[in-house]
């Protein structure tokens, strides 16, 4: 555990202020990338309220606390956190003096909301001529679909390529949960950065939608597949693309992923220890791996290999004889491995309500300008009294503004 | 725009010997952003995927290939079929690309006269690839002191696993992410496979190299950055490892459900068309109600609060489709996003080239592309700058297509050691037919 310390100036960020008004998965991963390598990020949140986040699980023993979200503890490391009711005047005096000394912006409301606090980009630039706003929404700040709700199923379904992921006679099949508005966030975070580098103020605006399209994980290929050669691309009949052992299979204790077939098939062998049923001239001829009768036959070899053998074991197997391979493990599988482990995958958080965790560490190590663990996710208005007093609000004053439900 | 504004990342050169999908699709949102990426490759070594299987596939080879891969116009390999897949062009652009072999003492030495004149590099090998070359950071530094190096290998440069070969979908085996993405009723060997966590890695290097040249911009110095992709992925699923963390369990699947709306995705009309539909709450449901003409059904026990209809969403689908399937999918959505409810087509390709949004967006560029024989339309940057317009400058950059720019113009190569480095074969834009 780091001990929550000063302000460091190691970190490739520590120079960057950054206003954060984001809630939920996408914006607030943005933020966290920031903050995390070194930005000084105020979040602002809802009296009250707070980040929506706050509600969403898991929570210590099932029992949902606003302090205690595992999802939001994950994402806000190393912000501050102010309460603000943006729809008061006060607020949005507070707002426009804190721009004046920050570098970066970041906003997830509805398209709209921003000038119906009379925040908006034209405002905030107005106030400081260098700044960067990033704004990350649905489907963008223009555009027939703007103002749409969706869900993480939805962008998935929409943007990206859900269409041909899952089985042929099932229902389109979406990734595990959240993970595309890990995507958007961390593109959000890419283009704030650029962004930053670029001169004067620019308004960056990020559609989750968009992310998808863009996305390296098939969408962009699929799409020029069809530009191509008119394909439309279909959910697959089977798990596997072809090619013998090519797929997910049951072994010892769950299961291994394998990919072998085609031009690899002489490295399965090998990896089996190379049985003479296998070495057969019959198995490597071009068609043999489009026989489904020599498919089933080894089938009847490889079946049973696996099943005799633990997750672990195939892997190193299939590593040590060049075939692209994995385990399907679980969170305790990884949290329990003491390769990943002793990398420092992980790292240990102390918070004052959820107290002591084993939280996902660093995306990346930077050798000159570390990641680090400044503190823990704050508490809702932690630094609101922090905030107002380095801007020369008195206690009284304070004291005033939370009577009003400002902050 | 009427005059040239200078791109957020003009002026800086990176030096890019990635592969396949994730360090190529960091090395596209570095270029999109202005940088002069040099992509290094060589004409004695396919990389395997990356540009296809092998560098002169017969037709059938290239038809067996699936779609996303191998889709080139006519499925025809064409005269240099590794400019031509889907796989590689869709993140092509925006590079410039050089050939130089550097399993020959000249290849290595072409390779520090660029680090010398760059400010970063990018790869994402297995640890073994770069030693056997001999590249590491301590080399590059000493010619360059300011470089900035980013690896991004799948498991680490160090630990047991540092030279474990993995495709994406391998490290979400691994890192547990394949686990909670399959239907809710099926086992793990239903799994089909998706890349995320190479989307992942390719942004996140993006964003590691940004925040490198930023932190070098204030401080003057350069680094190692070291990114193991599945270690990235692990940010990406941080809830399920919270979970755990909190509670001890690992989390299954929950296929397209939500951990508290009511979701689905449902049939429509038409020959494989779906529809998805999220009902975060009451209000949603009554509005959902309404859309639909409030049938008898919605009266139902088993429907008549929130956690009612979440314990039963499985009779709920069946009644969802009925009217699901009797309507467009795009006709779905309008009608239940004109009452505020999350609602949206499953779009195939068809879909996303017609879809008005993205076309007033301007999400797809045109590009022309001699190897594919004429223009098509192009994914182009997954995000917009209000001032600076962010876009494709050039399009799937080509084997060895700008030799002569790079050696002559930025390493200041003459004439004759040009001939002479083409006889060597550094330099060309095919493959040697006789290896690879």
């Amino acid at each position: 555990m780091q001990a929550e310390s000063e302000r460091r100036d190691d970190g490739a960020l520590s120079d960057l202020r950054v206003l954060d008004f984001t809630h939920y998965i996408a914006g607030p991963y943005a933020t966290k990338l920031l903050a995390d390598y070194g930005a000084d990020v105020l979040k602002v949140e809802r009296p009250e309220i707070g980040d929506g986040a706050r509600r969403m699980g898991p929570f210590p023993g099932d029992a949902p606390h606003p302090e205690k979200s595992g999802v939001f503890l994950h994402l806000n490391t190393n912000k501050r956190s102010i309460t603000l009711n943006l729809k008061s005047q006060q607020a949005r005096e507070i707002v426009l003096r804190l721009v004046k000394n920050v570098d970066v912006v970041v906003e997830s409301f509805r398209p709209g909301q921003m000038a119906a606090y009379g925040l908006d980009y034209a405002v905030l630039c107005t106030i400081n001529p260098q700044i960067v706003v990033t704004s990350i929404s649905n489907f963008g700040q223009t555009g027939p679909y703007r103002d749409f709700r969706s869900s993480d199923l939805m962008i998935y379904g929409m943007g990206g390529e859900m269409y041909s992921t899952g089985l042929e006679d099932r229902e389109p099949l979406k990734l595990g949960e959240n993970v595309v508005l890990y995507q958007a966030g961390a593109i959000a975070a890419t283009a704030t950065m650029g962004a930053v580098f670029a001169i004067g103020s620019q308004h960056v605006d990020v559609s989750l939608m968009e992310t998808q399209v863009g996305t390296i994980d098939r969408r962009m290929s699929m799409l020029l597949a069809y530009q191509y050669n008119s394909e439309i691309s279909k959910r697959s009949a089977t798990a596997t693309a072809g090619g013998y052992p090519n797929g997910v299979f049951i072994c010892q204790d769950g299961y291994v992923q394998i990919a072998g077939g085609r031009n690899y098939f002489d490295r399965v062998v090998a990896m089996m220890g190379a049985p003479d049923e296998l070495l057969d001239e019959r198995w490597y001829v071009p068609e043999a791996q489009y026989d489904p009768e020599l498919e089933d036959e080894f089938s009847a070899y490889f079946i049973p290999w696996c099943l005799e053998r633990t997750r672990r074991e195939i892997w190193q197997a299939a590593q040590e004889s060049g075939v692209l391979s994995a385990p399907i493990n679980a969170a305790s599988d990884l949290i329990n491995d003491t390769e990943i482990q002793s990398r420092g995958a992980f790292t240990e958080i102390d918070h004052p309500a959820a107290g002591n965790l084993l939280y996902p560490g660093r995306p990346f190590i930077m050798h000159e300008s570390p990641w680090s663990v400044r503190r823990p996710a704050p508490l809702l208005g932690e630094h609101t009294e922090e905030v107002l007093t380095a801007l020369d609000y008195t206690k009284d004053d304070i004291e005033q503004l939370r009577q009003q439900g400002v902050i | 725009m009427a005059d040239h504004k200078k791109l957020p990342l003009e002026g800086i050169r990176i030096l890019d010997m990635t592969v396949v999908w994730a360090g190529t699709y960091c090395a596209t949102l570095l270029a999109d952003l202005g940088a002069e990426v040099i992509r290094l490759e060589s004409i004695k070594r396919l990389p395997p995927i990356t540009r296809g299987y092998m560098p002169y596939p017969p037709k059938d080879v290239i038809e067996g290939l699936p779609a996303f891969v191998a889709a080139m116009p006519g499925r025809e390999p064409g005269r240099r079929p590794w400019n031509r897949y889907p796989l590689f062009n869709a993140h092509g652009r925006n590079k410039l690309g050089i050939t130089v072999d550097l399993t020959q003492p000249s290849g290595m030495d072409i390779f520090n006269r660029l680090v010398a004149v760059s400010d970063a590099f990018v790869e994402n090998n297995v640890t073994e690839t770069m030693d056997k070359l001999g590249i590491s950071y301590e080399m590059m530094r000493d010619v360059n002191p300011r470089i900035v190096m980013l690896r991004m290998p799948a498991y680490g440069n160090t630990g047991a696993y540092r030279n474990y070969r993995s495709l994406g979908v391998h490290m979400e085996g691994v890192i547990g992410h394949t686990i909670v993405r399959g239907y809710e009723d099926m086992d793990q060997s239903s799994s089909t496979n998706v890349y995320a966590a190479d989307a992942a890695g390719g942004v996140q290097g993006a964003f590691a190299m940004l925040a490198a040249l930023h932190f070098r911009k204030r401080t003057g110095k350069g680094q190692l950055i070291e990114l193991a992709q599945a270690e990235n992925m692990i940010s990406y699923t941080g809830q399920f490892f919270m979970e755990y963390a909190m509670n001890g369990r690992d989390s299954g699947t929950i296929g397209n459900r939500h951990t508290s709306a009511v979701q689905g995705c449902y049939p429509c009309a038409g020959d494989d068309r779906w529809v998805n539909i999220t009902l975060y709450d009451d209000e949603d449901w009554a509005a959902f109600r309404n859309a639909i003409g409030s049938p008898a059904w919605t009266e139902d026990d088993r429907f008549a609060t929130h956690s009612a209809r979440y314990e039963n969403q499985r009779a709920l689908d069946a009644r969802i489709a009925d009217w699901t399937r009797r309507r467009a999918h795009d006709e779905v959505m309008h009608i239940l996003q004109a009452v505020g409810i999350a609602a949206g087509p499953v779009m195939d390709q068809r879909d996303a080239f017609a879809d008005p949004h993205l076309q007033e967006r301007g999400i797809f560029e045109e590009v022309y592309h001699e190897d594919v024989d004429g223009s098509h339309l192009y994914v182009g940057v997954p995000y917009k700058m209000s001032d600076m317009p962010i876009t494709i400058r050039s399009g799937p950059v080509q084997l060895g297509a700008d030799n002569e720019y790079v050696y002559k113009k930025v390493l200041g190569v003459s004439d004759e050691e040009y001939a002479e480095f083409e006889r060597m074969g550094h330099i060309g834009m095919d493959f040697s037919r006789d290896e690879g």
